[in-house]
């Protein structure tokens, strides 16, 4: 057993399946379809497509599907088309530092190389990209031991369903299961955070779902920026030292990184103490060169970093979906009585700009307690009780809101939604679906909760009160119902129709009816001035 | 029943306050009555005229005031039925009213009428509100008391004459106001607490042979006995004497018929009769008659002592501090009670011999007028 081989990423993740979302036959197909929804989604948003997805799940028997997926995004360039689908850990995404959906996964590769794994059956990918008038079509073969893929069949096609995008379709074995955990539910959640985009699911058994459009706003740009010095890891600086064009430690700190001129360039170099090598004093650090530094130094040089003064990050990279088109999203996928959003102003962690954004919704659709997690936009399907989520759920007063709280989670029809976006978000694990628990983090989502969680109780507050004011109303005309034929007797020279009508008239002219229920004129102003008090409140907490 | 000298009066009150509440609600306001408040805060003692009665303040029931609405309706249904019952001559009692108006209301889960513990109230605030006594209004409450002595009476035509009914009496009814009183011998009237006084009275001839107008309330003196004490007083012109146990109880019972009482503050015009006078017994008794040996225990903890006071001892305390009770003699009388913490029950005068109440208590004390004011 001398003989050492390196192992392919590919056979690594034939051993590590579970790892990336494999697990089993449920996960294994909501991955399959995050993947290729993410990748859509983030392709239509970069070019400003408004997003038209289609997934198509057919049965072939046997516990395998063929899942079909279609979009209206920009399309692939003919020679990338291979390497994007038959070559792990290729994309656009892998360096960049920006908010972004596919982030969150191994990618579309993955799963590509799962169909191969447990049916055999190439994929085959149809293209057309923006600006060209040609539809590339390939059958893909992946080789698990050089990570390289093999083309089965190209052609070219004459017509594309859209006037751009890409089609992906693959086998695999899966199960198609409805439930919390499935394509139907991952899709509900990606058309409330994405209000712009038209979602079509159709099941193995023909039905179709459409999760509509409704709004032609399209959501912000993330941007791209540079790494902060508080974010990086030693790992990731080494990296970036080695791969640099700068030839000084300073020019690499100020080009390479973002907020640091050069007098916090100079700043860390002090600090870092690396003027001293092999017991030759430089005139300072700031002129060494990045490929002379040890491993000492790379760490001295990350903790400077770490303990000197540095103005965050700019924050204008991140692209919140917004508090009106989150909440256009809630509405039409789940109809609520009441719902509220709140996004919250950008904030830090570790040097990574993030914001955070909270719904919370009531009654109607809602029918019990229940939590949602988005991150970047991305839903959170699996480990909701794992992570910061939940502790901030946990650590809000909820009966303050006017909610009933068992256990840790608030009780009743009310649905919380939070979303994270960041440049980067910190994961628990290599799952990706619990945010990591970082003071900053679980601050603004306490605040965020807090903030819909008044809205919440103001109008948990307004609907008892108009509930009472309704039974009132209801009281008084049935007394004044019983009251009507003895009064006739007492006064003797008016009719029971007369003095019917007249109670109506006096209830009339005490009561407004709002959407069908009754309220107290003075009632209705308290309410007015209660709801108006309120939202200053609100504002002046923001 | 027949109808009463009142009630045309009775209907018009009615009438006029359902044309009240109706021009209320012809001008979209919430129809209203006001009535005078029957709490002890408001209850004062009229010296002049001698009995308690209710002071100025007033408070306003009101239909669109959800806490006033159902009473308020309860009160109009009352009033009709009132209205109905004097009109066609008829009488009802409380619970015959209670009875009539209840039933479920349409579009609710309640009742017009949960208990009769709700009407009742309600036909108080009527009675305020109209200044009408319930009677005038034909409704009629259990009959309770006796009474027996030289007096014809006329009731629905019939004479009564009140010497010839053995020893059961005349049951006295919740309505005396329609009863004519024809024709009498007697020189007073006197009212006993307790009916096995009464009976002893009446077995000894008393009322014979005194001229005397007998009156056994049984305990606290029903409506009925009232108005037919003042009634009596009124129109025969004879002097009313009282004669009750000697303790704090007793001694409530001669206020209540002098005075009037605090829960009918709003009657005591109509039914309590300020010239009576207190016959006994009295802690003096106990001295003067050699009853030491029969004399009861005061019930309760003295103010002294640690938890007082309580019952009887409280009682006497409350009564002293009664604005009709501040004559010297009663705070006298009070002042031994406490002091002794003895009573005497009325019948313990027959510790002497069983006709001593008849042919000596009584009789002495009328005649040597020894009487409590």
């Amino acid at each position: 057993m001398d003989e050492h081989r390196e192992i392919s990423i590919a056979e690594f993740f034939e051993k590590n399946r579970h790892l990336l979302g494999f697990s089993n036959f449920q996960k294994a197909i909501v991955t399959c379809v995050k993947e290729a929804v993410d990748n859509s989604l983030d392709a239509a948003e970069e070019e400003d497509i408004l997003p038209e997805v289609h997934v198509i799940i057919e049965d072939l028997g046997k516990d395998r599907l063929r899942l079909t997926f279609k979009d209206n995004a920009s399309g692939i360039a003919k020679k990338h088309i291979p390497k994007v689908f038959g070559k792990l850990l290729y994309g656009s995404k892998f360096h960049k530092l920006m908010q972004s959906r596919g982030q969150q996964g191994i990618g579309i590769s993955a799963a590509a190389l799962y169909a191969q794994l447990t049916t055999g059956n190439p994929i085959q990918i149809i293209s057309k990209l923006k600006g060209s008038t040609k539809v590339h079509a390939f059958t893909l073969h992946l080789d698990t031991r050089k990570n390289e893929p093999e083309i089965i069949k190209e052609e070219l096609l004459d017509t594309y369903e859209f006037p751009h995008g890409t089609s992906i379709q693959m086998d695999i074995e899966a199960k198609y299961t409805r439930g919390t955990h499935s394509v139907f539910q991952y899709l509900k959640s990606v058309a409330i955070v994405n209000p712009s985009a038209k979602l079509i699911l159709q099941e193995p058994d023909g039905k179709i779902y459409e999760f509509p459009r409704v709004t032609k706003d399209l959501p912000k740009k993330a941007k791209e920026i540079k790494p902060h010095p508080y974010g990086v890891e030693l790992g990731i600086l080494m990296r970036m030292l080695k791969e640099t064009k700068a030839r000084t430690i300073g020019s690499f700190l100020m080009s390479e990184f973002t907020r640091v001129g050069k007098t916090t360039a100079q700043q860390i170099c002090k600090a870092a103490e690396i003027d001293v090598v092999n017991g030759i004093r430089f005139v300072t650090g700031w002129e060494r060169r990045p490929n002379t530094l040890s491993k000492d130094d790379i760490e001295r040089i990350l903790r400077a970093m770490q303990t000197t003064n540095i103005q965050n990050p700019p924050t204008d990279c991140l692209a919140p979906i917004g508090e009106e088109l989150l909440n256009k999203g809630l509405i039409k996928e789940l109809n609520p009585e009441f719902s509220a959003v709140v996004t919250r102003n950008p904030s830090v962690y570790r040097g990574m700009p993030f914001q955070i954004e909270t719904a919370i919704a009531y009654g109607g659709g809602i029918t019990e307690g229940r939590l949602m997690r988005f991150a970047n936009k991305v839903p959170l399907l699996y480990q909701q009780s794992a992570g910061v989520t939940m502790k901030a759920l946990k650590s809000t007063d909820w009966p303050r809101y006017g909610l009933k709280q068992s256990g840790d989670l608030p009780q009743g029809p009310v649905l919380v939604l939070m979303h994270m976006c960041s440049v980067w978000v910190p994961f628990t694990s290599e799952g990706k679906q619990a945010i990591a628990d970082y003071p900053e983090i679980l601050k603004e989502m306490k605040l965020a909760l807090q903030e819909v969680g008044r809205k919440l109780r103001t109008y948990i507050s307004k609907k008892r009160k108009g509930q009472i004011e309704e039974k009132k109303f209801k009281t008084l005309t049935a007394y004044a119902k019983e009251m009507v034929e003895p009064l006739a007797y007492l006064v003797e020279t008016t009719t029971k129709e007369d003095i019917s009508m007249y109670f109506e008239a006096l209830l009339k002219s005490k009561y407004t009816m709002i959407g069908g229920v009754a309220i107290d004129n003075e009632t209705l102003k308290e309410l007015q001035k209660e709801v108006s008090q309120q939202e200053e409140e609100n504002a002046s907490t923001e | 029943m027949p109808a009463l000298s009142e009630d045309k009066n009775t209907i018009e009150k009615l009438t006029n306050l359902g044309k009240k509440l109706l021009s209320e609600l012809k001008q979209k306001e919430s129809p209203y009555f006001d009535r005078p408040v029957r709490s002890l805060s408001n209850v004062i003692f009229d010296e002049k005229a001698g009995t308690l009665k209710l002071g100025d303040r007033t408070s306003r029931r009101t239909f669109l005031n959800i806490g006033h609405a159902r009473t308020f309706m309860q009160s109009v249904m009352i009033a009709a039925k009132c209205k109905e019952l004097v009109k066609n001559e008829r009488s009802a009692s409380i619970r015959e009213l209670y009875y009539q108006l209840k039933h479920t209301i349409p579009g609710l889960t309640d009742n017009t009428l949960e208990g009769q513990e709700e009407s009742n109230p309600v036909i108080v605030d009527l009675e305020t509100a109209l200044d009408a006594l319930r009677e005038y209004l034909h409704l009629t409450a259990d009959r309770s008391g006796q009474l027996f002595g030289p007096l014809t009476i006329e009731d629905q035509g019939d004479k009564i004459d009140c010497l010839r009914l053995g020893k059961s009496g005349l049951s006295i009814p919740s309505i005396v106001d329609d009863y004519k009183f024809l024709d009498h011998d007697a020189e007073f009237i006197l009212v006993v607490e307790t009916g096995a006084m009464g009976d002893r009275l009446v077995e000894e001839k008393f009322h014979i042979k005194n001229k005397a107008i007998l009156v056994s309330s049984g305990g606290q003196p029903s409506r009925g006995v009232r108005r037919l004490t003042h009634l009596l007083h009124q129109k025969l012109e004879l002097p009313v004497y009282v004669f009750t146990d000697g303790d704090p109880w007793g001694f409530y019972i001669y206020s209540v018929l002098k005075t009037g009482s605090m829960n009918l503050a709003f009657e005591s015009k109509r039914l309590a009769t300020p010239s009576s006078k207190f016959i006994g017994m009295t802690i003096e008794d106990i001295e003067k008659y050699g009853l030491k040996k029969v004399t009861e225990k005061l019930k309760g903890i003295p103010a002294k002592k640690a938890g007082g006071p309580t019952e009887d001892y409280k009682r006497a305390i409350e009564l002293k501090n009664y604005a009709w009770f501040k004559h010297e003699l009663w705070q006298k009388e009070l002042d031994k009670m406490l002091a002794t913490g003895m009573r005497i029950e009325q019948q313990a005068l027959a510790s002497k011999k069983l006709e001593f109440v008849s042919d000596t208590y009584l009789p002495e004390k009328i005649k040597n007028h020894e009487f409590l004011p």
